[in-house]
């Protein structure tokens, strides 16, 4: 198969069709815009649905609409927008309706800036919205990963029967690669005999709700939730080791910081010095157990983000005080260089005399 | 032979609502129903409900049902009937749902013309979170927000919906409705039958507003909350059909 | 020849019923029902025409009416 060249916006919108979604709702915000232009195009030259709702808020409830109809279905926006869709992706928790949401990260707080930046970390894998929740949160580092994860998006949406949030940033939506498509083949979707559709025969109403005003009804549904997120949890953490093999200085970065750091480790390498990566393809589940692995025998560790530290932290509660746990980062929408990175790994040589 | 002339609808569940005594919710949900029933369209129906007293409508229609957030449910219906466009759906809401929260989703659902019914119960009052002031509440009308009575220094005048919403043209069908006695109940459900067949042809969106009590706000009997809607709420809100489609004129 | 029955169990007495209906046949039972409400009933029955204006009016679905038809 040929390689084609494609912008990481786009190949969202065409990783996600061939992952059998035919629903998109979305507003439009830089910098993801290429995703909706896309799609836009797209969607109607096979018989999909592309619809630019009058807000954010609106968006993520007609995905809640259509996702609770049973289709597979994907809305996209950045940083701000992903705040106003908060309380619907609560709502999308609790309803436990599977969809795919984009969040193509820019500098803030508040209006912040259209450049790149990885600062919505804790709002993706922490919760967001109201409530107890985890969301699977993907972390794509490449055009072509995003093909690959796209798919991998909707299956494990589906599977637990929850919102799957694709975290990217404005780099790695603006970017063009080379990817392999492949053929757009048939999609084997899982019956959704829960769905919303117009009863149909079925002698009982299906009913998508969030409502549990019984507190020990909503307890229980709580804990239903928190059971499906121990297996998956166990099941479906996901990373990259990079130089890893006899690494003393672990660096740990996801996205577009993870593409710098493996250019500092290379650097690092070629001068001597034991550097490696592990790079978290599932920011949640975190993947907390290569990381307590690499911590028995590593010296420190440093990690990098596009913010002030936020996946930092769950890299010290995996690290548990073994060793010692770094930070170097860049936000408001500023890229760490990698001259930078490879000067924060050489403060780390004997043990770093960093401070 | 007796025949059974007046019955409870098919397309309500036999789970007895909960709303207070008095209050008109009741009377529109079995409009509602009778409508579903007469159509024929239970097994092809999903309805939203919203947030506000009716939150729990989910239990009482015998449909397919969502329960959407706070003002979403005309979103929440275009998700659905976007997917599922041979389906006939609905949305019910109230007035703080869909006059005050909601009022970019039901503006934008109406002027995308999507092709679902919406039953907007008005009934100038937040019921569920304790008589407050709600955006249709009257000048004057007193609420636990307006201790001394609705001031348009302080609070601005009450939004009118049917006549916003019938100035666009994506809206097909947009009646305003009460249900403050047998004669006007009919009415109403005529009104609401065709908001369903305006969807079921195709036609557009359609909206029914129907003037409804709140006895426990209002602080009135049941039959006095009547009145005072037919002598207070029915001049500031004249029923009557807003827009319809031309072919069915 | 007409007849309405109430699902005694589930009146409120909010009294819709009571202020429409054209015989004035329909009043509050002194007797309180489980929801701790007197529920609507009707007293002399053979007056009803069964023209299910409390039936219309009622909030909570719970009067049915049946009415003499004549065989088809």
């Amino acid at each position: 198969m040929s390689k084609i060249l494609m912008k990481g916006n786009e190949a969202i919108g065409e990783g996600a069709i061939r992952a059998g979604c035919r629903h998109f709702f979305g507003y439009p915000i830089t910098p993801q815009s290429e995703l909706p232009h896309y799609l836009a195009k797209r969607m109607p030259e096979i018989g999909g649905v592309f619809l630019q709702a009058e807000s954010e808020v609106s968006a993520i409830n007609m995905v809640y609409g259509a996702a609770g109809a049973g289709m597979r279905v994907m809305t996209s926006s950045s940083s701000p927008g992903l705040s106003l869709m908060q309380e619907g992706i609560s709502y999308l928790v609790g309803a436990e309706l599977p969809c795919v949401i984009v969040n193509i990260m820019r500098g803030g707080p508040g209006l912040g800036n259209i450049a790149p930046a990885q600062s919505d970390y804790f709002q993706s894998t922490k919760g967001g919205g109201h409530g107890d929740y985890k969301l699977i949160t993907l972390a794509p580092e490449s055009v072509q990963e995003i093909i690959d994860l796209m798919a991998k998006a909707f299956d494990l949406g589906d599977q637990y029967r929850t919102p799957v949030m694709l975290l990217g940033d404005g780099i790695l939506g603006q970017m063009m690669e080379p990817v392999e498509l492949g053929e757009i083949q048939e999609v084997k979707q899982a019956a959704k005999p829960w769905a919303a559709t117009g009863m149909r025969g079925r002698g009982k109403p299906n009913i998508i709700n969030s409502l549990y005003i019984d507190p020990e009804d909503c307890e229980n549904i709580n804990k239903k939730l928190f059971a499906k997120y121990a297996q998956i949890a166990a099941k479906e953490q996901m990373w990259e080791e990079y130089q890893l093999e006899g690494a003393e200085i672990v660096l740990t970065a996801y996205g577009t910081a993870a593409r710098i750091c493996k250019s500092a480790v290379d650097k690092a390498r070629a001068k001597g010095i034991k550097a490696g990566l592990i790079r978290p393809i599932t920011l949640w589940p975190f993947p907390g157990s290569v990381i307590a692995r690499a911590a028995e025998t590593a010296k420190c560790f440093l990690t990098v983000e596009m913010s002030m530290g936020q996946m930092v932290e769950d890299v010290r509660l995996a690290v548990n005080g073994t060793c010692p746990v770094y930070f170097y980062g860049r936000t408001g929408g500023v890229v760490p260089l990698v001259s930078d990175v490879l000067a924060e790994i050489e403060k780390l040589v004997d043990g770093g005399d960093r401070e | 032979m007796m025949k059974k002339v007046f019955t409870r609808p098919k397309a309500l569940t036999d789970k007895p609502f909960h709303y207070c005594p008095g209050c008109t919710h009741g009377i529109i949900h079995r409009l509602v129903a009778e409508v579903i029933d007469e159509l024929g369209v239970a097994d092809n129906t999903v309805g939203v409900c919203p947030v506000g007293c009716s939150v729990f409508a989910y239990n009482y229609f015998n449909v397919d049902m969502f329960q959407a957030s706070h003002g979403r449910a005309p979103a929440v219906a275009t998700g659905i009937k976007r997917s599922l466009p041979d389906r006939v759906v609905f949305t019910y809401q109230g007035d703080g749902d869909l006059a005050s929260i909601g009022t970019a989703e039901i503006i934008h659902a109406a002027a995308r013309s999507e092709k679902f019914t919406t039953i907007f119960v008005n009934n100038a009052v937040y019921g569920m979170t304790g008589g407050q002031m709600a955006p249709t509440t009257l000048l004057g009308q007193k609420t636990t927000t307006t201790p001394k009575g609705r001031d348009k220094e302080q609070a601005g005048f009450p939004v009118k919906v049917a006549e916003m919403l019938s100035t666009l043209d994506g809206a097909a069908y947009v009646a305003r409705v009460s249900v403050h006695n047998p004669t006007h109940v009919n009415k109403a459900k005529k009104a609401i039958k065709k908001a369903f067949e305006v969807q079921i042809s195709g036609q557009g969106f359609a909206l029914v507003e129907v003037l409804s009590t709140c006895p426990t706000n209002w602080g009135m009997p049941p039959n006095e909350a009547l009145k005072w809607l037919e002598e207070n709420m029915i001049p500031y809100y004249p029923l009557g059909i807003y827009k319809e489609p031309a072919e069915v004129k | 020849m007409a007849r309405v029955t109430f699902r005694e169990e589930r009146c409120k007495g909010c009294e819709l019923c009571i202020a429409v209906c054209p015989e004035k046949i329909i009043v509050l039972a002194e007797h309180i029902n489980a929801m701790g409400f007197h529920p609507a009933t009707v007293v002399e029955q053979e007056k009803c025409k069964g023209c299910a204006m409390c039936a219309r009016m009622c909030p909570d679905v719970v009067i049915e009416v049946e009415r003499e038809v004549a065989e088809a």
